[in-house]
C-alpha cells in the first residue's frame, strides 16, 4: 500500500490538474460563444452571393446562349483530387482530430491507389503534422490560426486553393472538417468544394425557399458572364472561411467537452484518493493504538 | 422621400444598415446612382467609396471591390472588407500606401508582384479619401 505521504501527494497533483481542466472549459465556454456569434455574422454575406450565383446559374437554362464557367462543370476526367482538411492547433479536444483524420485517412485509401492522384491542402498544426509523418503530398499548409479567424487571415490559401483549380492542378477539391451540431456533438463532414456542379441539385432540394427571391430578372452590368467570373472564386472562397468558422466552434465545443469530462474524471479521482487516504491514515492510528497497547501489556 | 434598406456585408460581418434615399456606386463601368424601385441589378465594383444618402446626411463606406446587388426595396453591397471613415486607422493605410509606392518603384524595375502592389496602393488611397472627407 502507498504511504500517506504518496497518496497526500497524488490528491494535491490531480486537484491541480482539476483546477487546469476546469479553467480549460470555461476559456472554451467564451471562445465557443464567440465563434458562433462570428458564424452567425457571416452568414449574410455567403447565403447573399449564393442568391445570386444561383440566379445566374438556373437562368442561364432558359437562355439560348447558356453561361458557363470552368468552375461550375464537372471535368470528364479526374486526374487528381484535393483534399482540404481543417484541424486545430492544438490537442486536449477529445476526438476532434483523430475523427476527422482518420476519416480522411480513410476516404483516401479508397479512392485512390498512387500519390499522385490526390494532394492535401491542411489547415492546422495536428492534421499537418499527420499527414507529414505519413509522407502524404501536402500542397499547402496554415498552421497558427488565430480563434477567431479573420477572413484576410485564411484568403491567401482560399485564393491558391481556388486557382489550383482553375489552372488544372486539381480537377475536385474536397472539403473535410467537422461541422458543428452541438456543444457536445460534432460530425465529420465531407463537402464538395469544387467543382459547383452540384449546385443545381442542391437548388432543386431548397427551391422553396429560393424560388421568390430567384425569380427577379436581374440586370448584369456589364454581362453575366463577367459577373459569374468574378463571383464564383468569391463564392469559393467564402466556402472555406465558413467551414473554417464552424470548424473553429466544432473544435471550441469539442474541446469545451473534453475538458468537463476531464474535470469530471478529476473529481471523482480525488474522491476515491480521498477515500484511499482516510483508510491509510486510519489503519496507521490503529496500529499505533495496538503498538501502544501491547507494548504496555508486556510491561505488566 | 422614398426609402430603401442598404446593408453592406462582409464575411466580418454586417457594416451598415438602414433606411437610405439614394445609394452611388463605383462599378467596374462606371458610377452608378440608385434609389428606390430600381430595377434588379447585378455588377461589379472597385476599389472606392460607396455613398449613402439620407436625409441630407451622406454616410461613405470604403469597399475594396465587391459586388452590388439591387433589388425594387433593397440595395446589398458585399465586399471582402468595409469600413466606415471611423473605423479607418489612418496612420495604418499611410504607411500602406507609402509601402505600395515603393513596392511599385521596385516592380517598375524588377516586374514583381506589379498587380498586387497596385491594388494595395488603391485600397490605401481609398481608404485615406474616405476618412479624409
Amino acid at each position: 500500500m502507498a504511504s500517506l505521504r504518496d497518496i497526500k501527494s497524488r490528491i494535491t497533483s490531480t486537484k491541480k490538474t482539476k483546477q487546469i481542466t476546469k479553467a480549460m472549459q470555461m476559456v472554451s465556454a467564451a471562445k465557443l460563444n464567440r465563434a458562433q456569434s462570428k458564424a452567425t455574422a457571416f452568414l449574410p454575406y455567403t447565403e447573399k452571393i449564393r442568391d445570386v450565383v444561383a440566379s445566374i446559374a438556373s437562368g442561364s437554362e432558359s437562355d439560348e446562349e447558356g453561361i458557363s464557367h470552368p468552375m461550375l462543370e464537372a471535368r470528364e476526367e479526374v486526374k487528381k483530387t484535393a483534399y482540404l482538411v481543417i484541424t486545430s492547433d492544438r490537442g486536449l479536444c477529445g476526438a476532434y482530430n483523430s475523427g476527422l483524420l482518420r476519416h480522411t485517412l480513410k476516404t483516401i485509401n479508397e479512392r485512390h491507389q498512387s500519390p499522385e492522384e490526390y494532394g492535401l491542402i491542411v489547415v492546422g498544426r495536428v492534421g499537418r503534422d499527420f499527414f507529414k509523418k505519413r509522407g502524404m503530398p501536402i500542397y499547402q499548409e496554415v498552421v497558427g490560426l488565430q480563434d477567431q479567424p479573420e477572413y484576410a487571415e485564411i484568403k491567401n490559401i482560399a485564393a491558391t486553393t481556388v486557382d489550383m483549380f482553375t489552372d488544372g492542378i486539381f480537377d475536385e477539391i474536397y472539403l473535410h472538417y467537422n461541422h458543428f451540431v452541438s456543444v457536445i456533438s460534432q460530425k465529420v463532414t465531407e463537402t464538395k468544394l469544387l467543382p459547383l456542379n452540384e449546385f443545381d441539385t442542391e437548388e432543386e432540394g431548397s427551391e422553396t425557399e429560393l424560388a421568390p427571391k430567384t425569380n427577379l430578372e436581374y440586370i448584369y452590368e456589364p454581362d453575366p458572364k463577367v459577373i459569374l467570373e468574378q463571383l464564383l472564386p468569391h463564392y469559393a472562397e467564402s466556402l472555406i472561411y465558413g467551414a473554417l468558422l464552424d470548424a473553429k466552434a466544432s473544435e471550441f465545443g469539442a474541446r469545451m467537452t473534453a475538458m468537463q469530462s476531464a474535470t469530471n474524471n478529476a473529481t471523482d479521482r480525488i474522491e476515491e484518493l480521498t477515500l484511499v487516504y482516510n483508510r491509510a491514515r486510519q489503519a496507521a492510528i490503529t496500529q499505533e493504538i495496538n503498538e501502544i497497547v501491547g507494548g504496555a501489556a508486556a510491561l505488566d | 422621400m422614398k426609402t430603401m434598406q442598404a446593408n453592406v456585408v462582409t464575411p466580418d460581418g454586417s457594416v451598415f444598415e438602414g433606411q437610405v434615399e439614394m445609394v452611388t456606386v463605383k462599378t467596374t463601368e462606371g458610377s452608378l446612382g440608385i434609389m428606390a424601385n430600381h430595377l434588379p441589378l447585378v455588377a461589379p465594383l472597385t476599389v472606392s467609396a460607396v455613398r449613402l444618402k439620407m436625409d441630407s446626411k451622406i454616410q461613405l463606406v470604403a469597399v475594396s471591390g465587391g459586388f452590388i446587388e439591387v433589388r425594387p426595396d433593397e440595395v446589398s453591397v458585399l465586399a471582402e472588407s468595409a469600413e466606415l471613415p471611423s473605423d479607418i486607422d489612418i496612420a495604418r493605410a499611410r504607411a500602406a500606401k507609402e509601402r505600395a509606392e515603393r513596392r511599385l518603384e521596385r516592380a517598375k524595375q524588377e516586374n514583381l508582384d506589379f498587380k498586387r502592389a497596385e491594388m494595395a496602393l488603391k485600397r490605401a488611397i481609398n481608404r485615406l479619401e474616405v476618412a479624409g472627407g
